[in-house]
């Protein structure tokens, strides 16, 4: 029996999602076009136009394309290490004892308090950046993938040993598959994480980037490009969620019958 | 009529079973032919289940052999399989590709026969989440059979399944048994359950056997006068032994 939700959002639908946001923007429009002069709360115009000086000139291209390259890189480095270890842990008893305390301290550690110490050890460059950011991103895929290889119903490897998988064919039949809605879990985290310790990590030391581009503007007070780089943020946030639920509808079709 | 050339034939000798300090079977003796079906009655936490998965191979007897055609079991056997209380399909796969699991050669036109055979083959595409109780445990049986198993092993499949569904799995069960002439050993609670399928019923009650009683009966059977004689005769049995198990309990307080 399918129901009618099931089948996409109905029109209606779709418009009252968007209509909040337009009803803040048009809020904000009239708060800021009273007239006179406002430095503090640039209005929407002041901010469009800033976003298309930006365009033109490929400084706003630039500063997003620098920074989506920091989060891509990081989260595929952290999350991969996150993703492997989680793996091993969560199959092995032996590595699970060695390790798994010890993860488990590392990770009530703030990243954001990291950032003094990862600068002193590796500068304001690139590095740092991604290093915060694979930070970031490892403990809510290692944590996630680890509890979804443990919640795997017995029953089914049981049934699996009968019908004689084991090894590379008993993981990927039904171990991988059992722990993958875990594991998207663990995604959509990490990249919620991974904005926010790259907004941090880019604000304090950074020579490029969106985070960089509202350190500076904040300096010479040019509110409609902080505002700018705020949107930004909460647009790629946006695009990342998109993603992940995006890979979630593709790999776990079987939940939404 | 239950004599098959295609089923193995299953010895137990002097089997004892303990799980930590616990008990569970107590010296069990019994051997089954090639092509029986027994059923196996008796309370819950007798050690049925346990009998069971130490002849899969899923647990070791603590003393005692177990053979499989002969053969000394040491771990699980493709010619062995289990149908469990649950029908433990992957929830990922299509129905399909979880009947190909049983198939030995990993075929999907060999799948798609057993599914065939037990009526659930405009299913094949779904998901296992969109099917009935009853259904997954058809695909469940024919993901068992695709690989024409020399014994099948049935621990309460049909216990979680409402009347009519179950009596449509009897129903299958019985027919697909006849075509294939596996050995079955059926584990249930339910005594006409055990009337309806099995040549030979075989009672358990604490940690041991107390009655191996065969079932005469012509097949395809039917409920009448004749299974209702063999259902009261072991049902009387059963009741017998509880009302003396309760009187040790009483003579117990006494002292």
């Amino acid at each position: 029996m399918k129901l009618k939700r099931k089948q996409g959002k109905k029109q209606y639908e779709i418009f009252l999602q968007w209509l909040l946001p337009l009803l803040l923007i048009i809020a904000w429009y009239v708060a800021t076009s009273s007239g006179h002069s406002n430095t503090i709360f640039p209005s929407p115009i002041k901010v469009l136009n800033r976003a298309v000086t930006m365009l033109e000139n490929g400084q706003l291209l630039e500063y997003t394309a620098v920074s989506a390259r920091r989060a891509v890189i990081g989260f595929l480095i952290g999350g991969g290490i996150g993703f492997l270890l989680g793996l091993i842990n969560g199959l092995w008893r032996i590595s699970d004892v060695a390790l798994n305390t010890t993860l488990q301290m590392l990770r009530n550690i703030p990243v954001l308090a990291l950032i003094s110490l990862f600068i002193v050890w590796f500068g304001i460059g690139e590095k740092v950046k991604i290093i915060m950011v694979a930070f970031g991103v490892f403990f809510p895929l290692y944590i996630n993938t680890y509890h979804g290889i443990k919640n795997i119903d017995k029953g089914l490897i049981e049934m699996g040993k009968v019908y004689g998988l084991r090894g590379i064919s008993l993981f990927t039949n039904i171990i991988l598959p059992g722990a993958l809605s875990s594991v998207l879990v663990g995604v959509r985290l990490s990249l919620g994480i991974m904005w926010l310790v790259l907004i941090a990590a880019e604000t304090i030391a950074a020579d490029a980037g969106i985070g960089y581009m509202a350190m500076t503007a904040r300096e010479l007070m040019q509110m409609d490009k902080v505002v700018l780089s705020i949107i930004i943020y909460a647009l790629l946030g946006k695009l990342s969620d998109v993603i992940a639920s995006a890979l979630e509808r593709r790999l776990l079709k079987w939940r939404a019958v | 009529m239950s004599e098959n050339a295609n089923g193995y034939k299953i010895e137990l000798k002097n089997v004892k079973k303990r799980f930590g300090q616990c008990e569970v079977l107590e010296d069990v003796s019994l051997t089954i032919e090639s092509g029986e079906f027994v059923a196996i009655v008796g309370h819950s936490g007798c050690g049925k289940s346990t009998l069971l998965r130490m002849i899969a191979g899923l647990d070791v007897p603590t003393e005692g052999t177990i053979l499989v055609n002969e053969k000394e079991v040491t771990g699980v056997n493709s010619q062995v399989r289990f149908l469990f209380q649950e029908a433990r399909l992957l929830p990922w796969k299509s129905v399909i590709a979880n009947v190909i699991i049983g198939t030995p050669d990993k075929n999907e036109a060999t799948a798609a026969q057993s599914l065939e055979r037990v009526g659930l083959i405009n299913k094949k595409h779904e998901w296992p989440k969109v099917l009935s109780g009853g259904q997954k445990q058809r695909v469940s049986l024919a993901r068992a059979l695709a690989g024409r198993p020399n014994v099948l092993l049935l621990d309460e499949p049909l216990g979680a399944l409402d009347a009519f569904t179950r009596l449509d799995m009897q129903e299958l069960i019985e027919k697909l048994w006849l075509e294939q002439g596996f050995t079955g050993i059926l584990v249930t609670h339910d005594v006409s359950e055990a009337v309806k399928l099995a040549n030979r019923v075989i009672l358990m009650e604490d940690k041991e056997i107390t009655l191996d009683m065969k079932i005469s009966l012509p097949r395809p059977r039917q409920k009448d006068n004749d299974s209702n004689y063999f259902e009261h005769y072991i049902l009387d049995k059963i009741m017998k032994l509880d009302e003396k198990a309760a009187e040790v309990r009483r003579e117990d307080y006494a002292i």
